[in-house]
């Protein structure tokens, strides 16, 4: 006797929680993958999930085995050559022989190869932002372009019929009956008690003109209680359902940068990599995110993306350029109640050099009261200038708004971002 | 052979051509009396497959993180096609569940249920190591309650904890079989009555053994004289539930599951060439007679044909898919010979096999199937013809020669050498490391000690200190392995290192 059952639709995940303890257990060697794979990404897949690799003798179960040496007897297949007797040449490498004669010596090697896997897009980011932290508390705000969310607040005499709370209006039919018809009904009774009187009365002392009124008015009243509808228009009530809007976290990215003469395209890569980092991260944390792109040489302009990071344009530095440029952004568009605001600046820290008090001087007193957190990064392997020295004293007066990092190649992009961005334990 | 009727013709399975196959394989299995468990087949996709693989074999699993590295790497491999799944997976229960993966052909549906559902499960149901060893009826109730109680071991005590005596517990899972009780059967809720009644009686216990107030007056040879354990013990699991001072009774209870779910794995252990063997032989024998009598037709029996030939087919020991013997092709060819045998005997097999040359075959096949495990059945069974049919020649591996030997080819002089080395490489005692419970010290540093007695001069791997890093999470105090040859003391491991052991 057998039973065929289809299992096909029941869930297939099964191993989903087995999968969570194993990238629990490995997340050290995971996190290391990834952060590698984050420098070596081009810029565009910095979204896609990851291979990891790690070492099979770190994940192996270690059991009681026998190891090499002593005496060992195998028993193999396929005999082309051999006759009793026989010496074969130990496999070399091996020192004390692998016991099985030419045929193991391939597997082996396979012993030694790195333990594989894949993991998510999601599980990607979640790695490469774990343990990090947006400086300064995220805000919530109402925004013009509300998401909505619906809920019930009791009842209303208009809607549509959908909306129909039948309990409410037939109590009300009824309350409205009893108003309506309660006198009449009373009248009605007095009336119908004097009529029985008068009809138990012995037939010769009948009043019969009493009664013909009393029949006509009964009837009267009977037709007047029936005219009483039983649900008029203004019984219905509908359930009432208001509109709220629900407060969304949203955010701002200012990405600023240089694109003067000096900056080459290697150090317009290294800066893009930054900003996006950056993005993925806001992203992660907040439900909305906008992105602002100010390029800068002597004067600044609000740009497209793609002419952000790839036209070139020559000229010399003025960064004051891209902060004017970015406050007056501000006071327009991004109100600093509404908005989470960040900024992130990429330079190889050329200026003009009476421009950099101006930066200064306009970051502290008017750019970075209304900013979450702002960054710079200075990508260069030269000594640092005017500018980085100015920032200094930006950085000294708000310390945990500012801050400043200086990159050199691509390598040091993850760690810089993982520096500035690390959880501060209070 | 009657005209052809086939059951089907295309490739395509449904739900009525199963159960019609099923229905026609079932009555020649009856003919060729194969007793089974009712049989429960359950189709399911490639990614249940997947989840069924990674689980061991076991349909309800307690979570650990060394299942999610196995279904981590059968899903890569799989993805990349460097691996098709198996058709097929059985679990010994009853009623015996096998799964059919929903991609397979009308044809291999069909094969797999010959395979499992008659041949596997007749081979569950009859041998004598299944039937002594694990309990079909009681293992999905055991395995629940092990899945339940290990998730609430979690919620209390927090994952890690867990996980790290789970590793612990299966680094030593080899070693937590009784080779000589046998266990009985009880159902769930039995289970969990007794496993609180366990954990206050088991804890009063060790309490008692590690008692440390003086008994008041007694002489210091007696004291001397206490040995324990009185007899070394090879369960090490079970020792360490029982015995070892720190654990918690919860921690106890895990050790227990450990043991219970090797156990019941124990008899597929000792029993892979002959299972895989048996069912091998009947797939290919049933629906060869299904085609004899004309249910099938001419491309299904070529299809058939082809994945049965690239089941058994055994690389020889220099090719580069040679890994092993397969057990597949070892157990099919022995069975096959056997019945061989038993129709057609030969001058040799006369001579080799005097009893059952010329017996009925099925019931002669049927005896070798039930009494026999391995090792014991690769010395009875293997036979001249096999031997030269597979090549087999044996090397010998001396570390105090200089070359590697050729002990015995596929002659009249190596037949018997060949056949004893095979049986003794598929037992399981000398294919384990025979350690075993020696001494605790009960008085004084609390320190166990256990002893490896080595076979032919065969040392302990590297993975020795591993090991023994996880017997002292369980034992909580020093622990001491000596390696023994015939006596000799050869090599010692300790752990936590001793630095100043010079």
């Amino acid at each position: 006797m057998s039973y065929i059952i289809d299992r096909r639709l029941n869930a297939k995940n099964k191993s989903t929680v087995n999968r969570q303890r194993f990238l629990r257990r490995y997340r050290k060697h995971i996190k290391k993958a990834v952060s590698e794979a984050v420098s070596r990404r081009s810029i565009t897949d910095m979204q896609n999930g990851e291979q990891i690799s790690i070492p099979t003798r770190d994940i192996s179960e270690p059991i009681f085995h026998h190891g090499q040496g002593g005496y060992q007897e195998r028993v193999l297949p396929g005999n082309d050559q051999f006759v009793q007797g026989d010496h074969i040449q130990r496999p070399p490498g091996g020192g004390s022989g692998s016991g099985s004669g030419e045929g193991n010596a391939s597997d082996q090697g396979e012993g030694i190869d790195d333990f594989v896997f894949q993991i998510t897009q999601e599980e990607f980011l979640d790695f490469m932002f774990e343990d990090l932290e947006l400086p300064n508390l995220v805000k919530r705000q109402l925004s013009v372009n509300e998401k909505f969310k619906t809920r019930r607040a009791g009842v209303s005499n208009q809607g549509s019929p959908g909306q129909i709370n039948v309990v409410r209006s037939l109590r009300s039919a009824n309350a409205r009956r009893i108003a309506l018809a309660g006198g009449k009904r009373k009248r009605l009774k007095i009336l119908e008690s004097e009529l029985a009187e008068l009809e138990a009365a012995d037939p010769v002392l009948r009043d019969h003109n009493r009664i013909e009124s009393l029949l006509a008015e009964i009837a009267d009243l009977r037709a007047r209680i029936q005219r009483v509808p039983w649900l008029d228009d203004f019984d219905i009530k509908y359930n009432l359902q208001v509109k709220y809007p629900v407060p969304t976290s949203k955010a701002v990215m200012f990405c600023i940068m240089d694109v003067s003469g000096s900056m080459s395209q290697a150090t317009k890569d290294m800066a893009k990599r930054f900003f996006i980092l950056l993005y993925l991260f806001l992203q992660k944390n907040y439900e909305k995110t906008e992105v602002v792109f100010i390029r800068h040489h002597t004067s600044a302009k609000e740009v497209e993306e793609e002419e952000f990071f790839y036209s070139r344009e020559t000229g010399g530095t003025i960064v004051s350029s891209a902060l004017y440029l970015m406050k007056e952004i501000l006071e327009t568009k991004y109100s600093p109640s509404e908005w989470n605001i960040y900024a992130a600046q990429a330079s190889d820290g050329d200026n003009w050099n009476d421009d950099s008090t101006t930066c200064s001087k306009l970051l502290i007193d008017e750019i970075l009261p209304k900013l979450q957190y702002y960054s710079y990064i200075e990508i260069t392997p030269r000594q640092h200038q005017a500018l980085w020295e100015e920032y200094e004293t930006v950085a000294g007066a708000f310390p945990d708004r500012f801050a400043m990092e200086q990159i050199v190649d691509l390598g040091d992009i993850y760690p810089v971002f993982r520096e500035l961005f690390q959880k501060k334990t209070a | 052979m009657s005209a052809q009727q086939p059951i089907s013709t295309s490739s395509e399975w449904t739900f009525e051509l199963i159960e019609e196959y099923d229905r026609e394989i079932a009555k020649i299995a009856k003919e060729f009396g194969l007793d089974t468990y009712p049989n429960q087949i359950e189709i399911i996709n490639s990614e249940q497959m997947m989840d069924a693989y990674s689980s061991v074999g076991m349909p309800i699993g307690y979570n650990h993180w060394s299942y999610g590295k196995q279904f981590l790497n059968t899903e890569r491999s799989y993805n990349r096609g460097h691996m098709g799944l198996a058709y097929e997976i059985v679990i010994n229960s009853s009623p015996c569940i096998a799964y059919l993966m929903e991609e397979n052909t009308m044809t291999m549906q069909a094969l797999v249920i010959a395979h499992a559902c008659y041949g596997h499960n007749s081979f569950f149901k009859g041998n004598y190591l299944f039937r002594a060893w694990t309990d079909a009826e009681s293992i999905i109730d055991y395995l629940v309650f092990a899945k339940n109680y290990i998730a609430k071991c979690e919620e209390r005590h927090g994952i890690d904890a867990v996980e790290q005596l789970l590793d612990s517990c299966h680094a030593l899972m080899n070693y937590g079989v009784d080779r000589y009780q046998r266990p009985y059967p009880i159902s769930t809720a039995e289970e969990e009555f007794r496993q609180k009644e366990r954990e206050e009686y088991l804890q009063r216990q060790v309490n008692d053994l590690w008692r440390t107030i003086p008994k008041g007056e007694h002489n210091p040879q007696a004291l001397d004289a206490f040995k324990f354990p009185a007899e070394p013990q090879e369960n090490l699991l079970y020792f360490f539930e029982k015995n070892a001072p720190l654990l918690e009774s919860w921690q106890r209870e895990i050790l227990r599951i450990v043991r219970k779910i090797a156990q019941y794995f124990y008899p597929q252990r000792q029993t892979q060439v002959m299972n895989e063997g048996w069912a091998t032989f009947w797939h290919y024998t049933l629906l060869n007679t299904l085609y004899d009598r004309g249910k099938l037709s001419d491309g299904f029996m070529l299809e058939f044909l082809q994945s049965h030939s690239s089941v058994v087919y055994q690389p020889p020991y220099n090719s580069r898919y040679y890994s092993g013997i397969n057990p597949y092709t070892l157990g099919f060819n022995i069975f096959s010979d056997l019945r061989r045998i038993c129709e057609n005997p030969t001058e040799e097999d006369r001579e080799w096999f005097p009893d059952i040359a010329g017996s009925n075959w099925v019931e002669t096949l049927h005896f070798a199937m039930r009494n026999f495990k391995d090792e014991s059945f690769i010395l009875q069974y293997l036979s001249p013809k096999v031997m030269r049919d597979l090549k087999l020649f044996t090397i010998i591996d001396d570390n105090l020669e200089d070359d590697i030997i050729v002990g015995a080819i596929h002659d009249r002089d190596g037949y018997q050498k060949i056949r004893e080395s095979l049986a003794g490489q598929y037992n399981l005692g000398n294919r384990e490391p025979n350690i075993q419970v020696t001494k605790v010290n009960v008085r004084g540093d609390r320190s166990i000690t256990l002893e490896h007695n080595r076979h032919n001069r065969v040392p302990l791997s590297e993975s020795t200190d591993e090991v023994l890093k996880h017997i002292h999470r369980i034992w909580g105090f020093d622990v001491h392995l000596h390696s023994t040859d015939n006596g000799i003391l050869c090599e010692s491991f300790q752990c936590p290192k001793n630095d100043n052991n010079k």
